[in-house]
């Protein structure tokens, strides 16, 4: 008996030790593989940066970047140039990047690296991406485009870029990364081949990309909702905040931004995490009810947004002051109850941009390096407006999708067709 | 009754029959992808197909040895995430840092594994629910203190990530080399010939005067370090520690079904890291021909879903007809341990 | 192999049949499925300390409506449970049923009536495709429905493009959201307490028939079930269909709730395991009372609403739930273990594969008591 025990902890032992040489193997294999092409130049800047960011954990100051809410402040209120007709191809006039070298004929093959379909809003965005892809294959801009979906998972989305670099014959990436810093080096290796690279949504931290298209941003969907809620109420008022989830940080800058006005307005913040359930939201808000009055209603993202409504019709209590977002069921009970309220927008017309960007690359026309598209709130008064333009869409869809001149429309979204 | 079925070489293995699906999904991936006018064999997508298998490769060796001992892990998501956040955090981009890094990162695995096992083998916690709590506290704890992507990987430690043998990552390699020293513990020592008795019947096992106890959490203490090193990868790859990165790859359940899928019985006692292998070399390349085929993403997990039961039902019924005789009256009650057959047979 | 049969019969059939009134509930409380009721007294004193409103009959009555659904959930997963095996596409098919609800009554009351026994129609099949694929192909439970739960949220989203047109026709919705209104001293009793308390009924009368007793049996002993001549295939197959029509429940309860979201019911399927196990109920089978199960979720919400009352700070929260569980259920396993001596002593192993010989041999004849 005893022996077995010295026997099993001796190979318990010695398999521990081959695990752990195994994970030395590791590090003793780099220094031979100084030849490796693959793009690392980036990591030496981000090491300062990051540096920061270690000292992060546990403090919300430190995740706070005060000079990109400065810029996305004056933003909100900058002159964008273009048509307001056309909001997807408005910019704020700055850097433009030089696309002569890409000036060619014929139809072009685009590879578009999608981070997901997980949510209302990226399949409103989806569906329109879509159509105007079918504008563009009409016009013999576009050949084919060739898709994949890495179902929101940062590893598979690399995995696609490199397959795409290696395997797809792209005349031009189009990328929306699932998140900011870890698909820094895989479009850093897209930029790399020399082919235009068309960056939305959510950014990278390079700025090789030919252009990279997006709203205002985060900070600026914070700043608008907070200082609403702020106007309409008192100091001392309570606000419940509803998160999504923690760790992404386009919602963490929604937060981020909201949270710090909420402080300096004296407004008693409390925030939860959801999951975007409204069975979640409808829970949080009865437990809160149930312990006091509360006020005001933040969201980082509005689909929601209903479920909280109901909440208070349910507990007899007065309708709060409310942010939520162009999500059709929003606007619509936002009409039926007449509640103090703002639709936030995060312009999901952006999801038309790319594409058009594409087209003006291969024509040679210079397109803005950094494009930022215009990002306006909803309010009460051109609420009518968009519920009529919307009329007959699912509650799902998004009042500025900005597709209504595109074929299919209304049908598509209507139905929701995804490709 | 095992020997008799190994005697008859015209009936396969389970392990044989993943490899043989394997096979027909590789031809069905080369006619696809021939007709989307592309080489299925060419090195660019062979080597997508292995740095798919890498990551989940390493998380299914460990979730094996789980199974094999009759528990469950649910919360190597979690471990990943977190390994990648100390790793990334540790190195702040220095190379000097990357071995204190690994060790801090494999260590804290380790501890998660070991707690997993304790409350496992020592509590009588059911691993569903002990591994799906380790998994909300670690959720908590990443959610708390990390706001987004933390920590940053040296050029040299991201090499692990982006450098090829040819048309083999590096990374597959080192998931190889794990997989080979886990067979190895599993057949050659003793504590791996007991993981198999203690998941095939804790009771036969106990009365074959082993100690159940150590297998379960030696087996917990592995596939928490494996899931640490899983994690330590995806730092290379993503250049960053990130607090999502376990779970936006849904690693918990399609471990599992991978290891199910390689013919490792869910109950434990049965199966190999060998069949394991090759349920994750199915799923890598039915998700590459899927890539292939642009299939709408909502429908990729349609089809994952039916391979996944269709491809177990292939020799599900088999294994359940082979079963009864492992655990014969007569084998019981000579108190023959189990571990060297079954070791050896699937 | 009758022995261990007759001993778990015993087992559950036990306290509700033998002794004193109080020597029967002393002894009740004292096994897991029967300390789960106290968890659940003790947390309410804590939420009513942590909020005295919550006490009030009103506050009450709205909690227990608003627990209905996962407590439903819970008594289907324990159908599947208590037989030896999982079901993992409970919450896909919530949210089957949530997004069916919203596209296809929409604004049309005259469709309720037809809508709902499609979707009831549609609930049974899920159960049976689980019940088939477990019992004939042989594959693991755990495996059929993790398969299910992947194909049937693909699909549903597939078909819908992610959302839901709306929400359903609100006299539909009165169904999870309203209640009989102007009741002396409760003020409102909601709709989906009373649905919770006809359920939990029913379902505490079919484990007293043989249905439920050979269950039961079915999970602690498949073989001994199986010689006895049951047809084990049906009874775990009914077993799937509960719980797909216990889902099926839930989701419509849900609709009218929270509203449609592609969202609800997502992670369903883990929350009713987790009330299954925290009320007693021995993952692998044969062991545990169905309305323990229903505590076991009342057990979670209560949790819940003290973490929101108490106001633990929002990323911390799934910390302390965890703790909670592994804590609750290592508790839960003493006492099965200081009840039951060793046979319970063993974990046992998730999931479909039918341990039958595996014990039969070497277990010795439970003596045991409870």
């Amino acid at each position: 008996m005893r022996r077995t025990t010295i026997g099993r902890s001796v190979a318990a032992l010695s398999a521990l030790a081959m695990l752990a040489a195994c994970s030395t193997d590791e590090s003793l294999d780099e220094p031979a593989t100084e030849s490796a092409e693959e793009g690392a130049e980036g990591a030496e800047d981000e090491g300062s940066e990051d540096g920061g960011e270690e000292a992060d954990a546990g403090s919300d100051d430190e995740w706070f970047d005060q000079g990109e809410y400065d810029e996305q402040f004056e933003q909100r209120s900058a002159t964008f140039e273009g048509d307001p007709e056309t909001p997807w191809l408005q910019y704020i006039d700055g850097d433009m990047t030089d696309t002569s070298e890409y000036a060619s004929d014929g139809a072009m093959k685009v590879c578009f690296s999608n981070a997901s379909i997980d949510n209302p809003w990226r399949q409103t965005g989806w569906i329109t991406m879509n159509q105007q892809l079918e504008v563009l294959q009409e016009d013999g801009v576009i050949s084919e485009m060739e898709t994949r979906d890495a179902q929101a998972d940062d590893n598979t989305q690399i995995a696609d870029i490199d397959y795409f670099i290696s395997e797809g014959n792209c005349d031009a990436f189009v990328i929306s990364p699932n998140s900011t810093a870890a698909l820094t080096p895989a479009v850093e290796r897209a930029c790399d081949t020399g082919l235009p690279v068309v960056v939305f949504d959510r950014g990278v931290e390079t700025d090789c990309p030919t252009t990279f298209i997006h709203p205002i941003g985060g900070y600026a969907w914070g700043i608008d909702t907070a200082e609403f809620l702020s106007e309409n109420l008192e100091e001392g008022d309570k606000v419940v905040a509803l998160r999504i989830l923690p760790g992404v940080d386009v919602l963490e800058h929604r937060w981020a931004a909201a949270e710090q006005i909420f402080e300096e307005n004296g407004i008693e913040a409390v925030d939860y995490f959801t999951g975007a359930d409204p069975t979640e939201i409808k829970n949080i808000l009865a437990d809160e009810l149930a312990t006091g009055e509360v006020q005001g209603v933040w969201m980082d993202a509005g689909d929601g947004a209903v479920a909280a409504i109901e909440a208070f019709e349910d507990a007899g209590q007065d309708y709060p002051v409310m942010t939520g977002e162009d999500e059709m069921s929003f606007l619509r009970k936002w009409q039926d109850t007449e509640l103090t309220g703002l639709a936030p927008v995060y312009s999901n017309f952006q999801w038309r941009t790319p594409l058009l960007a594409v087209e003006q690359i291969f024509a040679g026309e210079e397109v803005p390096t950094e494009w930022v598209l215009p990002q306006e709130p909803i309010t009460e008064d051109e609420r009518a407006e968009y519920l009529e333009a919307n009329d007959g869409m699912p509650d799902g869809h998004y009042a500025k999708f900005g597709g209504e001149d595109l074929p299919g429309y209304p049908d598509v979204w209507q139905e929701r067709i995804i490709p | 009754m095992n020997a008799l079925a190994r005697l008859r070489p015209t009936r396969l293995t389970s392990t044989g029959i993943v490899y043989l699906v394997l096979v027909l999904v590789l031809v069905l991936g080369a006619v696809i992808t021939a007709a989307a006018g592309r080489n299925f064999f060419s090195s660019g997508n062979i080597s997508a197909i292995l740095t798919g298998t890498s990551i989940l490769g390493f998380i299914a060796i460990g979730q094996t040895l789980v199974i094999l001992a009759g528990s469950l892990d649910l919360s190597v998501p979690y471990v990943a995430s977190l390994a990648s956040l100390l790793g990334g955090v540790t190195m702040a981009g220095q190379t000097g840092n990357i071995p204190l890094a690994v060790v801090t990162a494999l260590g804290v695995a380790a501890l998660i594994g070991l707690v997993n096992g304790l409350v496992v083998a020592y509590l009588h916690v059911h691993g569903f629910i002990a591994s799906l709590g380790m998994g909300l506290i670690l959720a908590g704890y990443l959610g708390t203190n990390y706001k987004g992507s933390a920590g940053s990987a040296p050029r040299d430690f991201r090499l692990i990530g982006a450098l090829n043998i040819g048309p083999v990552p590096l990374s597959t390699l080192i998931m190889l080399g794990c997989a080979v020293l886990v067979i190895l513990l599993l057949r050659r020592t003793r504590i791996g010939h007991h993981l198999y008795a203690v998941g095939g019947s804790k009771d036969v096992a106990r009365l074959s005067g082993v100690r159940t106890q150590p297998p379960i959490v030696l087996a917990h203490v592995l596939c928490s370090v494996l899931a640490g090193m899983a994690g330590l990868l995806l730092l290379a790859r993503l250049s960053v520690g990130s607090p999502t990165i376990g779970t936006q790859g849904g690693y918990d359940l399609m471990s599992i079904a991978a290891v199910v899928l390689g013919g490792t019985v869910l109950a434990g006692g049965k199966g190999n890291i060998l069949g394991t292998l090759g349920g994750v070399a199915i799923f890598a390349v039915m998700d590459n021909i899927m890539g292939v085929m642009q299939l709408n993403a909502f429908l990729q997990d349609v089809v994952r879903g039916l391979v996944i039961v269709l491809a177990v039902a292939v020799y599900a019924r088999r294994n359940a007809d082979l079963r009864p005789a492992r655990f014969d009256r007569s084998r019981a009650a000579r108190h023959t341990p189990a571990p060297t057959t079954a070791g050896g047979a699937a | 192999m009758t022995t261990a049969d007759a001993t778990t019969t015993r087992g559950t059939t036990l306290p509700m049949s033998e002794g004193g009134t109080a020597g029967r509930l002393g002894r009740a409380l004292r096994t897991p499925g029967g300390a789960v009721f106290v968890l659940v007294a003790v947390l309410l004193v804590c939420v009513i300390a942590a909020n005295p409103n919550f006490g009030e009959p009103g506050s009450l009555v709205r909690f227990i409506g608003r627990t209905a659904p996962i407590a439903i959930a819970a008594m289907g997963q324990y159908f599947v449970i208590v037989s030896g095996e999982f079901d993992l596409s409970m919450g896909s098919v919530v949210t089957m049923q949530v997004v069916l609800a919203g596209n296809f009554i929409g604004q049309d009351e005259s469709r309720i009536l037809p809508v709902m026994l499609l979707m009831f129609a549609l609930g049974a099949l899920v159960g049976v495709v689980n019940g088939l694929a477990t019992t004939l192909l042989k594959v693991p439970s755990f495996i059929v429905t993790l398969g299910t739960m992947l194909a049937l949220s693909g699909l549903v989203l597939y078909l819908t493009g992610g959302a839901a047109t709306g929400n359903p026709v609100d006299s539909f919705r009165q169904i999870g959201r309203g209640g009989i209104q102007d009741v002396p001293i409760l003020d409102v009793i909601p709709y989906p307490a009373i649905i919770l308390l006809v359920l939990a009924i029913a379902a505490f009368w079919l484990m007293r028939r043989p249905f439920g007793r050979t269950l039961v049996a079915v999970g602690d002993n498949p073989q001994a079930v199986h010689l006895s001549g049951s047809a084990t295939w049906w009874l775990k197959t009914r077993a799937f269909i509960l719980s797909s029509l216990a889902a099926t429940v839930a989701g419509i309860i849900l609709v009218g709730y929270a509203g449609v979201h592609p969202s609800v019911g997502q992670g369903y399927e883990f929350t009713a395991i987790t009330a299954v196990v925290v009320g007693g109920v021995v993952l692998g089978g044969g062991r545990g009372w169905v309305l323990s199960a229903a505590a076991g979720a009342f057990a979670l919400e209560l949790l819940f609403t003290l973490l929101n009352f108490v106001g633990v700070a929002s990323t911390w929260r799934d910390t302390v739930q965890g703790v909670i569980i592994i804590v609750a259920v290592a508790i839960g396993a003493r006492a099965w273990q200081g009840g039951r001596r060793r046979r319970s002593a063993e974990p046992i192993t998730p999931g479909a594969e039918p341990r039958q010989t595996g014990t039969t041999p070497t277990t010795p004849p439970d003596p045991g008591t409870t």
